[in-house]
């Protein structure tokens, strides 16, 4: 055992706006010299593609800002609208590329190269029939026991 | 501002990415080196003194120069 703090997350959102907090997080302890892990689980995986296709909905989410102040008028009907998604996740996209935000595939390169450890649920792996061959390299596939290996010695515990 | 062994400029960068960039270029510098950093995310100023009180690299100057910060980190 080592005298490094740790910080364990699950990450369990597979949108393009959660998936930052669990990289952000984790690759900024790695810099303050933290032992970081990070537990994917249920839509989490999807943050561990090698191809990133990640959307933005403003369904159900009545906190996100939205343009011409249209969360103010615009009937939440709309929002259903085919295409709707595709426009929202095309202007967060542009908005954070403007405003100098990291890009995802980047931040999750600069975890693994701070050796922050990503562990992909293997019970969801099954659930979904996923195809670990789209997965990114250097990932471990391990259940909840292998989290609280870890979790159960760590400084911060976030579930995110 | 003081002698530096090394710059980084971080203009246009937003958290954490200034940090980040900060710590890697440490890492290939020698202990007693000054690191000198240039940034225009404002929330980079409380960053970067949590990073060096964390870190125990020292923290000698933060300030701001023409809408810029810009910082003097020794490597510990």
């Amino acid at each position: 055992m080592s005298d490094e703090k740790k910080l364990a997350i699950i990450a369990t959102k597979g949108s393009l706006d959660w998936a930052y907090p669990p990289f952000i997080l984790a690759s900024t302890a790695a810099a303050l010299g933290y032992e970081t892990e990070i537990f994917f689980t249920f839509y989490g995986l999807q943050l561990l593609k090698k191809n990133l296709q990640l959307e933005v909905t403003p369904l159900g989410n009545p906190g996100m800002p939205m343009p011409m102040g249209m969360d103010k008028w615009f009937p939440v009907l709309g929002l259903a609208l085919p295409g709707m998604q595709g426009m929202m996740t095309g202007m967060m996209k542009r908005k954070m590329a403007s405003k100098g935000v990291a890009d995802l595939t980047e931040l999750r390169e600069l975890c693994q190269e701070a050796e922050v450890k990503l562990i992909a649920c293997q019970m969801t792996v099954d659930l979904f029939e996923m195809n670990t061959a789209e997965f990114i390299d250097h990932i471990e596939y391990a259940g909840a026991a292998r989290f609280f290996e870890f979790a159960g010695q760590s400084d911060i515990c976030l579930y995110i | 501002m003081a002698d530096f062994d090394q710059e980084l400029d971080a203009s246009g960068l937003n958290c954490p990415l200034p940090i980040l960039r900060a710590k890697k270029t440490l890492n290939g510098m020698e202990s007693g080196k000054i690191l000198h950093i240039i940034a225009t995310d404002p929330g980079s100023v409380k960053d970067f003194e949590a990073f060096a009180n964390q870190t125990g690299n020292e923290l000698m100057e933060s300030k701001e120069v023409g809408g810029k910060f810009e910082f003097l980190i020794k490597k510990a």
